[in-house]
């Protein structure tokens, strides 16, 4: 293979091969990529051509684990580093610093060693009055076993953002333990004498359920609950919707009414509208009307972290810097039990189980960011690199499809966790908007959902347009200019330690004209920018 | 002016309305009297008797009223697609406001408007009706080449009515050559000199159709006005805006384009820019699908697909840009026209120079730019602006032509955000005044016209208020660095978007729009600020060190 150039890719990055048929100059392959970026290789001999097709068809088929990327080196190099590199992200101080545990939320042992509900975190909180008994009767009731926990509690009003799966009630079933243990959520809110239980899954899906023995809540039974439809899809329409989205970015030289119309026809920007409602549904009733809310779909582990997620950006400024996203993914995705490994195949495995769902978390996010351009500590680029290494395999933290699968594979001990190394790398996905004090940036977000306020995230779907001359981009700028006024700052207090006056001259150390470049540092702001223009 | 104020008063039905109820998007509700003069609605809330609305009658397109009781309330929907509504109690008064608001609104004379009334609060620094003099841009074009001169052939505008008293043309042709051209062009539109292209050379040149009919007629003046513009063995282009069909349908009504056979040194190429009805029922459907309040995306991305409007905008700058690069990447001259010439010419003719001319990127330089290339060139304003998108009567001569130039200049603007003086802001600015304005310059369909309403005299410049300190300073892009490069804007329907700045400015917030323009104005005021301390304590060590040896020796 040494005649064949290729930019780095990871075999877990590939998505497709194909092998269009050989021309006389030589045969290619065309590559694309689980990132959306599409290679096309071309190879000289056709036999060439076919044993590196055949390569990498198998290669990035990974049956098992243990063909991995982050699984195929030596875990023990850098062994410090790898244990520190776990310790990084500390779910339990993120529930400290919401206020949790508290006098209406407590940990709960019920799923110590999971052995209440294997997709769930072992430890987790839950309302003070949830005795065990309650909290494994409800979780008999629950689809998976997923009983009601709390995702996010919310110190200003009280009230509180919890989680869980659909209700195995078909047409007439209840269970008591789970009236008592929505009753004991309830509670748990001071404030409100109500809750709202928000079924993420439209109401024809929810119904339909029911037929097979799950369904919703039947408000008959649960005293205090308003049942709310919100209507997000399920992962096979998104699946086929972002098939056409990608396409729709890689049409070569579309007319607007090709465009529009793909927009469109996709679907895709309905659904992340659909995502993002169902976040600021939730977000309202915590934060303005102090009612808490239990969210879930089916098995409460990709439109429910949706939902969740979201509410809890909108809801807390935390969640809108570099680390506290990384807090939030964590703790609703990757604790909860999102199925990362069969959502974005990280094995060869049933295509049906693939399904973008964190792609359009980070898009809702994305979108926000767009509205609110100072609300947000981190950049573009930060999104767009945590959605590559949910595919990529290269660290531990998306392995497997919950706590329990990536405990029992001994994923600590084995790989490194990605957030250090996006932490490390900060200065580049910081965004020089940024600013805390601003009203925007505090509090919670209040979005316009209209359905203009949604564009294509060109940074993700359309890596054909980027390819030509980048743009100038004002926020790469911005940064530039910021890291410069840093340098001047420095330079600035480094001259202000010398005392003004005559006195001062003897007590200026000599060594600070050799600190102070002579040309002066002005001129580097249209160095770092670059010429994007061609001429 | 006395009998006109009488005429005025004849207008208002009633002067003054008190407890009147004002919402708009995004504000808080007012409570306060309403009053009627010859050309403002006024709000003042009764507490502090501030203003609370002052609105140019010209500014209204229409107004709806309905009844709730004897509670009146009228929508007025303006020009720059703002709407705004009024609660006004009592059906008397309500009819009689609405009624002086829809002929105050809808005045016919000229001489009525209110730029003729308006005397200006500022100190004026600068006479913008002097600014932009063809005589002082002819003398740039001057000190690059010596192959085209300033002819007065039109100076009583008897040759071509919508051209100014000035025009460049080249060295070699005289004015009776001119006057024969004038006869076979659309208008008495004959080529003149729009752009040249100091890099290499090359020009642009921009007419009215050539008068061919429907047996082919020629003119030999013409043929060698356009060869005079062209290098010995070289080629150019024409561009024409008009699909090959349209300009062929052109001939039966006398019109037509230039045939190969008698242009041997000239490709045709043929571009389809919309004319102006279409244009306005693209502008009228756009701002519909704006404010569609089903909240469904199915619906949005259909109606904004339907409404044809980033089609348009596509399609302008498309076109903008092959006419740019035949003339950098080329190297060849191009003459542009469609049917006037005073539309589509237009905005392909002044997108290729911001393209290709960075001085065209610089407040002044877009000043210039729009009077040189619209004002002067004819564009017939005041017919093609006096309605917008709200207007229920049929459209005669309106149309979104400039608004869609400015778009296009949006786009590239937010393609490359560091290359333009000026910001969004300003475009927004321009706009507006384009449709209902206390200045003269927007007045009038033509140079022609300006001269005869005697607009220098009797209004004020634009570009007078603009160009003082404060505006400026609001109108500065921040993020501007001056570079001589062309640029070239992508045309990919996923790169241009819907001007949120105009058409959505109305129906969201933009307070958090306008918190991050802050901060980035910050963000790069701090930087210099920094840059002017560090560089004076610099000098203040150097002449240190100078006045005292002793530091060398440390």
């Amino acid at each position: 293979m040494e005649h064949i150039r290729t930019p780095k890719v990871l075999h877990s990055m590939v998505s497709s091969v194909e092998r269009p048929p050989t021309t006389p100059s030589g045969g290619q392959l065309i590559l694309r990529c689980k990132d959306f970026r599409i290679f096309q290789i071309f190879i000289p001999q056709e036999r060439d051509g076919l044993d590196v097709h055949a390569s990498l068809a198998r290669l990035s088929r990974p049956e098992k684990y243990s063909e991995l990327y982050c699984l195929s080196f030596n875990p023990n190099v850098n062994k410090e580093e790898r244990e520190e590199s776990w310790n990084f992200i500390d779910l339990m101080a993120d529930y400290k610093r919401m206020g949790v545990p508290n006098n209406l939320w407590v940990a709960t042992a019920a799923n110590g060693e999971y052995r209440v509900c294997d997709t769930y975190p072992s430890e987790l909180f839950v309302p003070k009055s949830a005795t065990p008994t309650i909290i494994v009767g409800s979780s008999r009731f629950r689809s998976r076993g997923r009983f009601p926990a709390l995702s996010y509690f919310h110190q200003d009003t009280l009230a509180a953002v919890c989680r869980c799966s659909q209700p195995l009630s078909g047409f007439s079933g209840r269970c008591q333990e789970d009236e008592m243990m929505l009753q004991a959520l309830m509670k748990s809110n001071p404030g409100s004498d109500y809750i709202y239980v928000v079924d993420t899954r439209p109401k024809l899906n929810a119904m339909a359920n029911r037929a097979a023995g799950k369904g919703y809540e039947n408000e008959d039974h649960y005293t205090n609950i308003k049942l709310q439809f919100i209507g997000i899809e399920n992962i096979h329409v998104m699946r086929s919707s972002q098939q056409k989205i990608i396409d729709v970015g890689e049409m070569r030289s579309p007319s607007m009414t090709d465009f529009l119309w793909g927009l469109e026809n996709s679907g895709w920007l309905k659904h992340i509208k659909a995502i993002l409602d169902a976040g600021v549904f939730v977000a309202r009733a915590v934060a303005d009307e102090g009612v808490s809310v239990l969210v879930h779909c089916s098995d409460g582990w990709d439109r429910t972290a949706q939902a969740c997620s979201v509410a809890s950006i909108l809801l807390d400024p935390y969640y809108r810097t570099i680390r506290g996203l990384m807090v939030l993914i964590e703790r609703d995705w990757v604790s909860f039990g999102h199925k990362f490994s069969h959502r974005y195949a990280h094995l060869d495995r049933d295509p049906k189980e693939v399904s973008p769902v964190i792609d359009q978390f980070l898009e809702c996010v994305w979108q926000l960011s767009e509205q609110f351009p100072c609300a947000f500590e981190f950049n573009e680029r930060f999104l767009i690199a945590i959605h590559t290494h949910v595919y990529s395999c290269q660290y531990g933290t998306f392995l497997g499809n919950s706590q329990k699968e990536r405990r029992d594979m001994r994923l600590h001990e084995r790989t490194h966790s990605v957030w250090p190394q996006l932490w490390k790398d900060r200065g580049e996905y910081t965004n020089p908007l940024y600013k805390a004090e601003l009203s925007q940036s505090q509090g919670v977000l209040r979005p316009n959902t209209s359905p203009y306020c949604f564009k294509m995230w060109k940074g993700l779907y359309n890596h054909a347009e980027k390819s030509t001359p980048p743009r100038q981009s004002p926020a790469d700028f911005l940064s530039a200019v910021r890291e410069e006024s840093q340098q001047l700052e420095e330079e600035l207090t480094n001259h202000q330690e010398v005392p003004p006056g005559g006195t001062a001259h003897h007590h200026h150390p000599g060594s600070r004209q050799e600190d102070r470049s002579p040309d002066g540092e002005a001129d580097h702001l249209g160095e770092d920018r670059g010429s994007p223009e061609e001429d | 002016m006395s009998t006109e104020i009488m005429e005025f008063a004849e207008l208002i039905k009633t002067p003054r309305v008190d407890g009147v109820v004002l919402h708009r998007p995004f504000m808080p509700t007012v409570e306060g009297t309403l009053c009627l003069t010859g050309h403002h609605l006024i709000l003042s809330s009764r507490q502090d008797n501030t203003e609370e609305l002052w609105l140019l009658h010209s500014n209204i397109d229409s107004i709806e009223k309905r009844f709730v009781g004897s509670l009146g309330h009228i929508t007025v929907k303006c020009k720059d697609l703002r709407m705004i509504q009024l609660e006004i109690t009592g059906m008397e008064e309500c009819l009689n406001i609405a009624s002086s608001i829809e002929a105050l609104s809808t005045l016919d004379s000229v001489s009525l408007m209110y730029p003729f009334f308006y005397r200006p609060m500022f100190e004026v620094i600068e006479d913008g009706w002097n600014s932009f003099l063809p005589q002082n841009a002819f003398k740039d074009l001057e000190s690059m080449t010596d192959e085209w001169r300033l002819s007065e052939v039109n100076k009583d505008f008897s040759l071509c009515p919508s051209y100014p008293p000035l025009v460049a043309v080249p060295k070699d042709v005289d004015d009776e050559t001119l006057k024969k051209v004038a006869t076979f062009r659309h208008g008495g539109r004959f080529p003149v000199l729009s752009y040249y292209h100091k890099k290499n050379g090359m020009v642009m040149m921009r007419a009215g159709q050539p008068l061919t009919g429907t047996n082919g007629r020629r003119c030999k003046e013409d043929e060698k006005l356009i060869n005079a513009t062209l290098r010995p063995g070289k080629r150019g282009y024409i561009i024409d805006t008009r699909a090959i069909n349209v300009a062929q349908q052109a001939k039966a009504r006398g019109g037509g384009f230039e045939l190969e056979a008698n242009y041997p040194q000239w490709r045709r190429i043929h571009k389809a820019i919309e004319r102006y009805n279409v244009l306005q029922e693209s502008l009228i459907k756009l701002v519909e699908a704006c404010n569609d309040q089903s909240h469904s995306m199915d619906r949005w991305l259909s109606k904004l697909e339907a409404s044809n409007w980033q089609t348009n905008v596509k399609e302008i700058l498309t076109t903008a840009c092959l006419a740019a690069q035949c003339i950098d990447r080329e190297g060849a001259s191009v003459l542009v026209h469609g049917t006037e010439g005073t539309d589509s010419t237009l905005q392909v003719t002044s997108l290729a120079q911001i393209i290709l001319d960075p001085g065209c990127r610089t407040i002044k330089g877009f000043q210039s730019l729009v009077e040189r290339e619209w004002l002067q060139a004819g564009h017939p304003f005041q017919q093609r602006c006096a309605q917008s998108a709200f207007s229920n009567s049929k459209p005669r001569y309106e149309a979104p032509v400039f608004l869609l130039f400015l778009d296009c200049v949006w786009q590239i603007l937010r393609q490359f955000p560091c290359s333009f003086e000026f910001n969004e802001s300003f475009l927004v600015l321009l706009f507006e005044h384009a449709y209902a304005s206390q200045f003269g310059t927007f007045l009038g369909n033509s140079a022609a016209e300006r001269a005869r309403l005697c607009l220098p005299e009797k209004t004020v410049s634009l570009w007078s208020w603009v160009n003082r300190p404060q505006e400026l300073e609001r109108l500065t892009n921040p993020l501007y660095e001056p570079n001589s490069l062309v640029i070239w804007p992508s045309v990919a329907p996923q790169s241009l978007l819907l001007w949120e700045g105009v058409f959505l400015r109305w129906n969201r917030s933009s307070k958090c729009l306008d918190e991050a323009y802050e901060e980035m104005v910050h963000i790069i005021e701090y930087n210099k600020e920094l840059q002017t301390k560090v560089n004076s304590l610099r000098r203040q060590l150097a002449q240190l060190e100078t006045e005292d040896p002793l530091l060398h020796t440390p």
